[in-house]
């Protein structure tokens, strides 16, 4: 036994009396075997929403849950708060099998399971603190705790000055604000969020993501991100699920499923932060055979390479000749560069495959689109 | 006209009034829960019970469809029954009342039916029982259509109530046949007509207030 692993032994001995929790508890949600069947109903017939749904979210994780419309990221989220029942399998949440629970227990369970809305939900007839009340109303909480909890949540999510306004006098951004701070009203461990800012333009999207990211920094609320814009992933998540017509294609860290995706949805996703398009104006100039004295244009993805900020003048050394770069689009997930670069590479069809093949070996992954004048 | 006349048509506004508001906070207590249950109760809805919703949406209906005159004849021994008495203001209030009800929940289940559902998913996504549902978020999100809805219901029975002068309920209608139609009297006619839109435009004014007032979904300051 090495020093490690003896340690480790005496640290579980030590906690087992405390805490004899097996790792899965570290789980905030999680889905064994979930299938989710909508039955036919009249003249439409039964769908399959969901299907052997198996995933762990872990306790105080950012995970976000992208997909196509339709993919059924909507159903996978309503069956963590009991708004959906799942056709088979279970979905536990903070131990608890919620698709066990119904009635007043699963009411209860409720109250420790936020959610937000893409299209905000306020009551029209409620002012953004009476909004935030609702459910401390409904969770039975005295007047005067309400009024303590409310004050509070309008300075935690900001908008402390618009107690007394009614959503219709409230910008998109503050409205979702207020979603926010009533879904932690009753201080729920778990937070839900339905394309929670796909109403939004991108500059609130943007605040209301930081805020989101304060809260479960701050507070340690697990939060599911449910969106199918790679943006609000790339921003936010740590974790991600991606889902496709009812199934789990890929999930992991965001860094890892986006610097080597594997399914056609991840990498169609990934192309919205790449852009894997080529410009228009180079696109129209784009001819199959090499032209005497131009260029052999070549596109290079950069996924998760350190090296990629040196590997123009890289190129340009290695065919002593001048590269140049026609179109570009790098951004960072999760910590890691992804983009792709669009190279113009004086010379013909010998050019064109000596920098492929040095891209290649310099672990890039690299393709002729044709050439150039 | 004479200070008779005068006095006559006093005290007719006073039973029409009479009939009419009773019958109408009577319906109102019928009618909105009904409706509310009407508009909740399809199947997959807060309150699923398909089988009732049909039941009660055909009895609905079918009073719904009777003729007001008809209904007041045909229910007298039921009057009867309720009042002690088929004739008089008093009276009059049953039909009245048994007509206004189902009318009034047509028109909550409508108002009711125009709360956006995802806010009673938002409700029920933090553990809001149905009941909570229904007090807490439907009548409130509804309130200004309820009023409409109420109003449009106490003109109605403005209307009925001058039918009931048929079976001797009294009123303004009743006084508009006896005096200027049966004796000939155009000016009583005109009277009765003149109290009748002045009653109307009223109450008309009052609910489009009032609603306007519960309305926070537009911006108005």
């Amino acid at each position: 036994m090495n020093v490690h692993q003896s340690l480790t032994a005496a640290r579980s001995v030590e906690s087992l009396p405390v805490a004899p929790a097996p790792v899965a508890n570290d789980a905030m949600v999680r889905f064994e075997a979930v299938s989710k069947v909508y039955p036919a109903y009249r003249d439409k017939p039964s769908v399959q929403a969901l299907q052997d749904i198996d995933f762990a979210i872990p306790r105080g994780s950012i995970t976000g849950v992208i997909g196509r419309s339709g993919a059924g990221k909507s159903s996978l989220v309503r069956l963590i708060n009991g708004l959906e029942k799942p056709s088979s399998g279970r979905v536990v949440v903070d131990g608890r099998d919620v698709s066990a629970l119904a009635g007043r227990e699963l009411r209860l369970a409720q109250r420790s399971i936020g959610m937000i809305f893409q299209h905000f939900n306020l009551l029209s007839s409620r002012t953004a603190a009476d909004n935030i009340a609702l459910p401390l109303e409904i969770a039975g909480w005295s007047k005067a705790d309400i009024a303590a909890r409310v004050a509070e949540l309008l300075e935690l999510v900001g908008i402390a000055d618009k107690y007394d306004r009614y959503p219709s006098e409230l910008s998109g951004g503050q409205k979702q604000r207020i979603g926010i701070a009533r879904a932690l009203a009753t201080r729920p461990n778990v937070l839900l969020s339905d394309e929670a800012t796909s109403a939004l333009d991108p500059q609130t999207t943007r605040s209301i993501l930081d805020l989101l990211a304060n809260i479960n920094r701050e507070l340690g609320v697990t939060i599911v991100l449910i969106t199918h814009e790679m943006s609000v992933v790339r921003q936010l998540a740590k974790e991600v699920v991606v889902i496709d017509s009812g199934h789990i294609v890929e999930r992991g860290h965001v860094a890892e499923i986006f610097t080597h995706p594997k399914h056609p949805v991840t990498q169609a996703f990934l192309s919205e932060v790449i852009g894997d398009s080529v410009p228009v104006s180079l696109a129209s100039r784009l001819v199959p055979q090499p032209i005497v004295g131009g260029k052999a244009v070549i596109r290079l993805q950069i996924l998760g390479t350190d090296a990629g900020d040196t590997i123009v003048a890289r190129l340009a050394r290695e065919l002593s000749s001048d590269v140049a770069v026609l179109s570009a689009r790098i951004d960072e997930i999760g910590g890691q560069h992804v983009g792709s670069l669009t190279l113009g590479v004086p010379g013909g069809e010998a050019a064109a495959i000596q920098a492929i093949s040095y891209l290649t070996r310099q672990k890039f992954s690299a393709e002729r689109l044709g050439y150039v004048a | 006209m004479s200070r008779e006349l005068i006095n006559l048509i006093i005290q007719a506004t006073g039973e029409s009034l009479f009939m009419v508001s009773v019958a109408a906070l009577v319906a109102a207590s019928f009618g909105v829960p009904i409706g509310v249950f009407l508009a909740t109760s399809r199947r997959g809805e807060l309150f699923a019970a398909p089988a009732a919703n049909s039941i009660l949406g055909v009895i609905v209906n079918a009073t719904r469809s009777t003729p007001f005159i008809i209904l007041v004849v045909a229910i007298i021994p039921f009057t009867r029954l309720i009042a002690g008495t088929s004739i008089g203001s008093g009276a009059a209030i049953v039909p009245l009342t048994i007509a206004a009800a189902p009318f009034i929940a047509r028109l909550v289940e409508a108002a009711i039916r125009e709360v956006d559902g995802g806010l009673i998913e938002t409700a029920s996504s933090f553990g809001a029982s149905p009941l909570q549902i229904v007090f807490k978020v439907l009548i409130p999100e509804a309130l200004p259509g309820l009023v409409l809805a109420l109003t449009l219901a106490v003109v109605s029975l403005l209307g009925y109530s001058a039918m009931v002068g048929a079976v001797g309920g009294g009123g303004l209608g009743d006084l508009g046949i006896r005096y200027g139609y049966q004796r000939f009297m155009p000016e009583m006619m005109l009277a009765v007509v003149v109290v009748l839109i002045a009653l109307v435009q009223t109450v008309q004014t009052a609910g489009d207030y009032l609603a306007r007032r519960v309305n926070r979904r537009v911006r108005h300051r």
